[in-house]
């Protein structure tokens, strides 16, 4: 097998070193490691992750593959330095049958760009009425842990109730979009003053702070864990981190958007600032940066919602919900939370690869960069500026809010189990 | 003044003071015998209208034609859009026949920013209500109307509303004639006061530049022109307010009522009006309302709009403008 020698990088942002990899481990980890018969990589610097891991990515195979296939997905996944990807069940069909997520794991499997670990549907259909065949889905190839119904709300208290219970028997867990349906019918944005002047449709935080209050009780009520995907309100904040401080088994994620984009870009009327949940306001962020760095929020997860051109060039009203990305999460999180002094690098690790890992279940992810341990490694140079171009994209879809805008660092490499999957910022 | 009229917040106290002035000169034709300037000659002004709304395409379209520019109506219904043609593809018909405004009525709220900031097209885009966002010509007309009758005819000329104790009643939240009003007037000097169910104020209003109470019969008193918004009975439905009577007892408008306001305070109405809902017959019928009188204004309010937009101040686009005619009538042979 090959061997590759990435020469003085700062793991995890602490002082340089050698990290030589063997095949699919990492051999050794130290100071003036031999590179002879490897390939070496001058890390100079840069910053030596583990392997990032997003828990919740829309690959949108089967069904939308006008906007992504599972090999593009994978393909812009690792450009962003990911490794895994969770991709969530609202296909078409939904992936609501071991049938479903066995074929998006195959595909996955085929890509090769980085891991594909299926979600499955908590509901028939996402209807939130009757629970699809979890257990099968468990059992199946894909072997799924983590189960939603993202993009609509398990809205029904029993259904939801009876979801947590269930998924206990075999260590799953429910990641619930928490979205009060009847408060959010018409909902085209955050509710507040920016809606009041647009005349849209306001998606008020409280339809999400209740439903996290109501689904953090129930996983008291009966034991179980509970996700709450994209967090995105100062009080649903509060409420996560009451839950904690009351020892409810609850994890948390906030998207790379939510932590350094407001409502106040919608004024635009351009729809590549919809999403659901909606941009909030300057107090939302600062609340959802602060809670990702005191660890209320545990992980960060993109929700790469791709989308084709002609869904996002039109009004509004007519324009679907979602943002890509993938490919600019690291430059986010780096410019929201490193550059602020909130994080260092090793709590970037935590909470984009260690966490997200271990919250889905998902083994060879997230590991310690040591030796033993598989070679899923993410190499950063963050001292990079450059602005963002969409044509540059790997996926297919190219609906970011973040074209023209400068961000910071930028992915060099990325390995999965010892492949490099980018090679000096370009796919292998 | 801009290039498009897409929000009365885009107007400057001196835009709109332009606007009701002009508007007076325009209404002057409509006491001609022939009622035709030959101002737009040449110029062609679509109505692209995606919603029902007659009052407003007829309004516009006697503007655009007093004015002798070419009019276009396009209406969504039985035509492509209703067939799943989008805002851009149809915008791009329009530019490709040589539009040179777009008077746009949409359900979608920011619909006419989008037209007027895509790129899709070239020419002037005025607002003709979107969404529950914006209506900035019916703001116009109403402070067309409330200038005329407060201030005078002639003695308006110049003025703005300054002073003056506007309240606008009724479902707030659903109304772009509330929101372009709120703006407009305010700009304009005036004192807005806003009264409706708490249920439709919209959260975030108080941002607004203007007092919202819940207690019409408070309010009437201080008021020099109050404003009926017309209410859905639909909106029961949706809890908004329990019963269509019970909406009537506490913010409808009747003669009890409109004894209340000061003797020179008018009872305004955009229409159409749900009579017996917001505003009795009593009321509607009194010659303290100026219904009609908003409508015969709306004519010249948005005759002045589109000359301001397309000729009042470039009269070589004229030019150009005629050239580009000619060659299409060349093609056309």
């Amino acid at each position: 097998m090959s061997k590759i020698l990435i020469r003085g990088a700062k793991v995890l942002g602490g002082e340089p070193q050698d990290v030589l990899i063997d095949g699919e481990t990492i051999a050794e980890v130290g100071n003036g490691l031999s590179a002879e018969g490897a390939t070496v990589v001058e890390a100079d610097g840069k910053i030596l992750l583990p392997g990032l891991v997003d828990l919740h990515t829309h690959l949108r195979e089967p069904g939308r593959e006008d906007s992504e296939t599972v090999l593009t997905g994978t393909r812009a996944a690792a450009s962003g330095g990911f490794t895994a990807v969770f991709a969530m069940a609202n296909t078409f069909p939904v992936a609501d049958t071991a049938g479903v997520v066995e074929q998006v794991w195959r595909l996955g499997k085929e890509s090769g760009y980085c891991d594909v670990q299926p979600i499955g549907a908590v509901t028939v259909g996402l209807e939130g009425k009757q629970l699809s065949e979890l257990g099968a889905m468990h059992d199946s190839a894909a072997g799924v842990t983590v189960f939603s119904d993202d993009g609509k709300c398990v809205d029904d208290a029993v259904i939801m109730r009876r979801a947590l219970e269930y998924v206990k028997a075999f260590g799953g867990v429910v990641a619930q979009h928490a979205q009060e349906p009847r408060l959010t019918e018409g909902a085209q944005m955050n509710e507040g003053i920016v809606s009041a002047e647009l005349g849209l449709g306001g998606w008020p935080s409280v339809a999400e702070e209740s439903i996290i209050a109501r689904d953090v009780l129930l996983a008291e009520h009966v034991g179980s864990r509970v996700h709450i995907c994209h967090l995105s309100t100062a009080g649903s904040v509060e409420i996560v981190r009451w839950a904690k401080s009351r020892g409810i088994d609850v994890t948390a994620e906030v998207t790379p958007h939510h932590l350094l984009l407001t409502d106040e870009l919608v004024r635009s009327y351009n729809p590549v600032y919809k999403v659901n949940p909606p941009l909030r306001t300057e107090r939302d962020v600062l609340a959802l940066r602060e809670a990702l760095a005191d660890g209320t929020i545990d992980i960060v997860a993109t929700d790469h919602a791709p989308h084709p051109h002609e869904d996002k060039d039109c009004e509004w009203a007519a324009a679907a919900m979602g943002m890509v990305g993938l490919e600019t999460a690291l430059s986010v999180v780096q410019q929201t939370m490193v550059e602020t002094g909130l994080l260092d690098w090793a709590g970037v690790a935590e909470r984009m690869s260690v966490k997200p890992a271990r919250i889905g279940s998902l083994e060879g992810h997230g590991r310690p960069i040591a030796a033993g341990e598989p070679a899923n490694l993410t190499l950063v140079d963050s001292a990079y500026r450059g602005v963002v171009d969409p044509a540059g994209f790997a996926s297919r879809s190219r609906n970011t809010p973040y074209e023209g805008r400068e961000l910071p660092g930028r992915v060099t490499h990325t390995f999965l189990r010892g492949r490099a999957t980018v090679v000096d910022g370009k796919l292998a | 003044m801009k290039r498009h009229l897409i929000s009365a917040a885009d107007l400057t106290r001196d835009d709109a003071v332009l606007i009701l002035d002009t508007a007076e000169e325009m209404a002057r034709v409509a006491d001609r015998p022939i009622k035709k300037l030959p101002t737009l000659r040449g110029r062609t002004v679509v109505n692209l209208f995606f919603e029902d709304s007659t009052r407003t395409r007829i309004s516009f379209e006697a503007a655009a034609k007093r004015l002798s520019a070419d009019v276009i109506n396009f209406s969504a219904k039985g035509s492509s859009v209703s067939k799943g043609e989008s805002l851009k593809d149809t915008a791009l018909t329009l530019e490709a026949m040589g539009a040179d405004a777009v008077v746009i009525r949409h359900h979608a709220s920011g619909a006419p920013y989008r037209l007027a900031n895509s790129g899709w097209i070239d020419g002037a885009v005025v607002n003709a209500g979107d969404g529950t966002h914006e209506h900035p010509t019916q703001a116009l007309l109403d402070a067309f109307t409330m200038r005329r009758r407060l201030v005078g005819r002639d003695a308006g000329i110049g003025q703005d509303l300054s002073g003056r104790r506007i309240t606008i009643v009724g479902d707030v939240l659903h109304s772009r004639v509330a929101r372009s009003n709120v703006h407009l007037l305010t700009t304009l000097g005036a004192e807005v006061t806003l009264v409706a169910p708490p249920t439709l104020v919209p959260v975030g209003v108080g941002s607004w530049p203007c007092e919202v109470s819940y207690d019409l019969d408070a309010v009437l008193p201080k008021s020099d022109a109050v404003m009926m918004l017309r209410v859905q009975r639909e909106r029961m439905n949706a809890a908004f307010f329990p019963t269509e009577r019970e909406y009537s007892r506490r913010y409808g408008l009747d003669g009890d009522r409109m004894a209340k306001m000061p003797e020179h305070a008018v009872v305004m109405h955009p229409g159409p009006m749900n009579r017996g809902m917001e505003i009795t017959a009593e009321v509607a019928d009194s010659d303290r309302c100026t219904a009609v009188e908003q409508v015969a204004n709306g004519v010249s309010t948005r005759m002045a709009v589109l000359y301001l937009l397309l000729g009042g101040s470039e009269p070589a686009v004229t030019t150009s403008a005629a050239t580009t005619n000619n060659a299409r009538t060349e093609e056309n042979k």
